[in-house]
């Protein structure tokens, strides 16, 4: 524990501003990697390990459209409407057949799908560290503030993260189709009955949680180096985000992901050896006081 | 009944040892003496993790974390230099076993693809603690400087032949313990709690606690297949407790069966045979290995070895069947022509 670096990056309003824009970000990203998560697993019951692979997927897409048009927009919509494809195609082709399925198979699918990712990663663009550098639409020059300085994409990102969680909350909350999607996870079979195809409206799910992780690599692939594999750690620790803030809770994967997120930024400078640490004794202590997380309605058990 | 299964136990046991230690005298080549210390290490790993998955139906996705608690803590122990090599073993088995009950006491809480994800969590915990604590594991380069391997009662493990057969005995004691878990009383009750736990709790079994025994017994026998491992490569590496390791584990348990006690090492020689002619033709080995698990888990929806049995066991059937009917109709006629 480093106390003195943190007490005096307290003092130092620079820093300060430094450290909570980072926390932000990474608040931000984690939020809509784990907003997706949550949405397939509590629609479908089951958890989607790729969803990394697909993080990962979106950042590449993302990649390789701004290097082929330059264009930052272009970027992102291949990024979240690629993913998108590709978790329909994910969805329908392979995971639908080991629905209700021994959980071993639906591990063992997703296992194979991380695999052939990451390879296919490495064939076509190559295992080394891609950059994909900043978009000459966001080359302003950052927001002072209080003494720290913000780039303006950092603002993007954020205002992009909440008002997709608005709207995905506006959605389930508030629609028709968000009445059905929630009927749909209580008791699929009446929502059968009621003449709506479930089949389809799984796959609709699936293909929307898997473009909010679209969307998430294309807004991660500015400020990150793109490596083959990048997808794992973000999976791990929107699952801890999901844990604390309760599956299925929109507003606890908020909360939860701006609490790592705060986690990561300052335990960079104060304790870089216990991040992890600290990050895995919450979630550990959550599931011993509130095993259905933070804002969780139904217990997890 | 019992004693007897044990006296087969035994001699299977035995048997399996004299063909194990007779193998690479036949065949010479260190490549073969290699290829069945692998298998016999990830063999360990794979059977120990059966346990939970097979017999318990606990689907654990983090099972490496043990393997690789395993490794580390035999090699550092080692390393200190003031340790015998069974002493260390002993002392290793006991630290993985703690370390597995403090996570299986959080992970046992919860059910099915929640338990698989939080034993997947842990494990990364428990691999980026060995990739930051540069100074006592080495990061990412594994734990340098070799393990030493001092004589003990006379045995002597520098000797290449000498340390393949401690690797069998090891391997076979490890293996006897497992099969009698597997067919003890508590084993049955790892079935039940697996099939039906609202019943085995009607029944006053405490579910919890036996889960979390299981866990706790599956880790520490992981553990004793990375002490293998460790002892004979000499070093430790992270990739031992990194995710790939335990989906590696757990396709070697779909190809040799989750309902076999022996499935999972022929899930470990298939794997390991496959990898190998893999390795040869393409770096790509990831893709080609997630192509054949796709290939397998969405065509036969089930272990391989398990289909392969459920399908004799349906021919079997099928022809006791049909010979069933020819004989009930015999008896008709014979009925009939009685009357």
């Amino acid at each position: 524990m480093d106390f003195e670096a943190l007490s005096s990056c307290a003092s130092s309003g620079a820093c300060i501003v430094t450290q909570i824009s980072t926390a932000l970000i990474i608040g931000a990203l984690l939020f809509m990697v784990a907003s997706g998560l949550s949405l397939i697993f509590g629609v479908l019951g089951v958890i989607n390990f790729a969803h990394g692979a697909f993080y990962m997927a979106g950042a590449y897409f993302a990649y390789a459209a701004y290097q082929a048009t330059g264009s930052f927009l272009i970027a992102f919509v291949t990024g979240a409407l690629g993913v998108g494809i590709v978790g329909v195609i994910f969805e329908r082709f392979i995971m639908s057949r080991v629905y209700g399925k021994d959980v071993l198979m639906q591990l063992l699918v997703c296992y194979a799908t991380i695999l052939i990712f990451d390879d296919l990663v490495k064939m076509i663009v190559g295992a080394d560290y891609k950059m994909m550098g900043m978009p000459d639409a966001f080359a302003l020059p950052p927001f002072e503030f209080a003494g720290g300085f913000i780039p303006p994409y950092y603002v993007f990102m954020v205002v992009m993260s909440l008002s997709i969680g608005a709207g995905l909350w506006f959605v389930i909350e508030r629609t028709r189709l968000g009445k059905i999607v929630r009927a749909l996870a209580i008791n699929p079979r009446m929502v059968g009955a009621l003449g709506i195809n479930t089949m389809m409206l799984y796959a609709v799910v699936f293909g929307f949680g898997s473009v909010l992780a679209g969307v998430a690599g294309a807004l991660a692939a500015p400020t990150r180096t793109l490596t083959p594999g990048m997808g794992l750690s973000i999976l791990i620790e929107s699952f801890i985000v999901t844990v604390i803030g309760g599956m299925g809770s929109i507003g606890g994967a908020l909360v939860a992901a701006l609490l790592i997120g705060f986690i990561r930024a300052f335990g960079a400078i104060g304790f870089p050896l216990f991040v992890d640490g600290i990050m895995f004794g919450m979630m550990a202590l959550v599931l011993i006081i509130k095993p259905s997380g933070l804002f969780g309605r139904e217990p997890a058990r | 009944m019992m004693k007897s299964g044990i006296r087969r136990d035994l001699l299977v046991a035995f048997l399996a040892l004299a063909v194990f230690v007779a193998l690479p005298f036949v065949y010479t080549k260190p490549a073969l003496r290699d290829f069945l210390v692998y298998v016999m290490a990830y063999g360990l790993l794979a059977m120990s993790l059966n346990l939970l998955v097979g017999l318990t139906g606990l689907v654990s996705f983090g099972h490496a974390a043990y393997f690789a608690s395993g490794a580390y803590m035999f090699g550092l122990l080692m390393q200190t230099g003031r340790f015998s090599i069974p002493l260390a073993m002993l002392v290793t088995f006991v630290g993985t076993a703690l370390v597995s009950l403090v996570i299986g006491a959080i992970c046992v809480r919860l059910k099915e693809i929640y338990f698989s994800f939080i034993t997947l969590a842990f494990q990364m915990f428990i691999h980026s603690i060995i990739l930051t604590w540069v100074s006592l594991t080495g990061g990412d380069q594994g734990l340098r400087g070799g393990i030493p391997r001092p004589p003990f009662l006379g045995v002597d493990l520098s000797d290449s032949t000498t340390l393949y057969v401690f690797c069998v005995v090891v391997f076979v004691i490890c293996v006897t313990v497992m099969r009698q878990i597997w067919q003890s009383p508590f084993g049955y009750t790892l079935r039940l709690v697996r099939d039906n736990p609202v019943r085995a709790m009607f029944l006053g079994v405490n579910v919890a606690r036996v889960k979390l025994g299981i866990f706790v017994l599956a880790g520490a026998m992981a553990s004793v297949g990375g002490m293998l491992l460790a002892l004979f490569v000499s070093g430790a590496y992270p990739e031992f407790g990194f995710w790939t390791t335990s989906g590696e584990a757990i396709f070697m348990i779909m190809l040799g069966g989750t309902q076999l006690f022996f499935g999972p090492i022929i899930g470990a020689v298939l794997l390991r045979l496959l990898e190998h002619f893999v390795s040869i033709y393409t770096e790509y080995h990831g893709l080609v290995l997630g192509l054949v698990i796709l290939i397998i888990v969405l065509g036969l929806r089930q272990g391989v070895a398990d289909y392969v049995v459920e399908w004799l066991r349906r021919r079997k059937e099928t022809r006791q069947a049909s010979s069933d009917k020819t004989s009930v109709a015999d008896a008709k006629v014979v009925e009939r022509e009685a009357i």
